[in-house]
């Protein structure tokens, strides 16, 4: 192999220009060059394996071949509300890529370099297991296939607990004598693989954005670990940055929660906190009509997006509405909080698909201070997220929680279909409050309703 | 060998953690596509498994990684391609 150093060198530029990729993604102006670069790394780097001597290509472009309409088919005909399930696919079939990678090598057991390699190889079948099936059981939860709610069973975490330290003492055996103990490498595989499963199944719709943010950073350390076992440094620096970015995105998450990684994996939010204290003041609703009046004198007006926006596809009808309000002459912003949705920016993606320029769009700390300022505060399809208890009660279980205060506005106008508590099970007093209004309806029928009494009006 | 690859990979963790704290929250969605997309860089080794053709049952594995890894890159870079092509500014909206 006497091109090997021209492979490495390419493998190198792959790698500095992955780095330069995410640096550019960290810019609304010069992110999609970003990642132009970064796919131009990607062809680099696999143009370059190519050239290995002693390759055949034939099965390499029957896969290739294959995924590549896949790949090509699923990121162009997928919905923006539908990029969450994607991006747990995609994530779910890296990490499964990762654990081929691994058992392949493991299969042939070249004697002269096992050495360190099976504890690579243990870590990247395990890594790439769970990943695997744990995306797979994202994906089933966001795309509505399984219940989204948390699925709990008696004695789940002792259960959880006991399938792990198999899975770690079996590993430990199987390190011993790694060449001769083929069958418990396959049995620590399936036991990872359950465990994928049985760790994602308890966490809830609205906890998503961690999850896949853990997913998403698991997929980069199982490509990592598949790089100690080839020896690879591309794909250890790339494994690596995509690791560190997704255990970022999961603290990030866990902050605008205020909550512990622990709690999310294990808490089972949502589903055990069944003694509702229950806020039976009266709600005020509103009618479509009154709902016009009170925008159309509005001078400031602040929308929140949230699931429910997504789950009705009502971004483009928010987005002529709020239109309609700028012509009318008011100051219109979008504040989206941090775990908005089911994924990490999953509003913004969709504000962004309606035409609603980023300039537009901005976090809690930008408006809750001017909040007492803003006429209109418009809350779509969130709830958790604009909850005054985080604010004010000790006792409540989202306590602690940064949210946005849309409380503080001089009218609080919520588009909900009912009144039922949001996906935490904790119910709402910002429905209570004096100066919030409810909307009652799915969020693109009243918003489109809304935006047809502007047009009479004009 | 080993400890000098961990090394590497104790190194590109903290770049990772320096250039991704620097993205802001707007763009969490594409930042995780495109890395995700990154991740599918697994299909080095998969290319290597599929191709080497050691045994019928690793050219098998090798290629089901490498047609794997391939939706996991292409889709993931494509997918980030559309959604950062929608990202614009007030001035020429439409």
């Amino acid at each position: 192999m006497n091109n090997a150093a021209h492979i490495e060198i390419a493998y190198i530029t792959a790698a500095v220009l992955f780095c330069f990729g995410i640096k550019m993604l960290s810019s609304p102006k010069t992110a999609r060059k970003g990642n132009l670069v970064s796919a131009f790394g990607m062809l680099l780097a696999v143009g370059a394996t190519l050239l290995y001597k002693g390759l055949d290509l034939r099965w390499i472009g029957v896969g290739m071949a294959l995924g590549g309409i896949g790949g090509v088919l699923a990121a162009r005909l997928v919905q923006m509300t539908a990029m969450p399930q994607m991006v747990a696919v995609f994530n779910g079939f890296g990490g499964a890529a990762s654990l081929l990678v691994a058992w392949s090598e493991y299969h042939i057991r070249h004697p002269e370099r096992m050495g360190l390699m099976p504890i690579a190889v243990a870590a990247t079948v395990i890594i790439g297991a769970v990943t695997f099936t744990g995306s797979m059981i994202a994906y089933a939860k966001l795309a509505e296939r399984i219940p989204s709610r948390p699925i709990l069973f008696p004695h789940q975490h002792p259960i959880n607990a006991a399938l792990g330290i198999t899975a770690v003492g079996c590993t430990a055996v199987f390190l011993m004598s790694p060449a001769s103990h083929y069958a418990l490498f396959l049995f620590v595989m399936l036991t990872a693989l359950v465990l994928g499963v049985l760790l994602v199944i308890p966490i809830g719709g609205a906890d998503m954005p961690v999850v896949i943010c853990l997913l998403n950073s698991y997929s980069g350390l199982a490509a990592a670990a598949a790089g100690f076992v080839i020896l690879n440094n591309v794909l250890i620096v790339s494994g690596a940055l995509v690791g560190a970015s997704g255990i970022i995105l999961t603290r990030i998450m866990c902050k605008a929660m205020n909550r512990s990684l622990a709690n999310v994996l294990f808490g089972g939010f949502g589903a055990l906190r069944q003694g509702k204290k229950g806020y039976h003041g009266e709600a005020r609703s509103l009618s479509v009509e009154d709902a016009y009046y009170l925008l159309e004198a509005a001078r400031s007006v602040v929308f929140v997006p949230g699931y429910g926006m997504a789950a009705a596809q009502a971004q483009h009808v928010v987005r002529e509405l709020g239109e309609l309000l700028e012509s009318n002459g008011a100051e219109v912003k979008y504040c989206i909080h941090p775990v908005a949705g089911r994924m990490p920016g999953h509003m913004n993606v969709l504000l962004a698909e309606a035409n609603v320029p980023y300039e537009k769009l901005v976090e809690p700390p930008d408006v809750n201070p001017i909040m007492d300022t803003v006429d209109v505060a418009v809350v779509i399809g969130a709830n958790d997220v604009v909850n005054p208890a985080a604010r004010d009660e000790p006792s409540s279980p989202l306590y602690g929680m940064p949210i946005i205060e849309v409380d503080r506005a001089r009218t609080c106008v919520v588009i909900k279909r009912s009144l039922n508590p949001g996906f935490a099970g904790v119910d709402n007093p910002l429905f209570f409050k004096p100066n919030t209004r409810m909307l009652f309806g799915d969020a693109k029928q009243v918003v489109s309703s809304l935006v047809a009494e502007f047009k009479e009006a004009t | 060998m080993m400890v000098m690859l961990l090394f590497i990979f104790v190194l590109a963790m903290f770049l990772g953690f320096e250039l991704i704290s620097k993205v802001p929250s707007q763009l969490h969605t594409p930042l995780m596509s495109g890395s995700n997309a990154i991740s599918g860089i697994t299909i080095v080794g998969a290319i290597i498994a599929a191709g080497r053709g050691d045994t019928a049952f690793t050219v098998i594995l090798g290629t089901l990684a490498v047609c794997l890894a391939t939706i996991n890159v292409i889709g993931g870079y494509v997918v980030t391609d559309r959604m950062l092509g929608m990202f614009r500014h007030g001035g020429r909206r439409k």
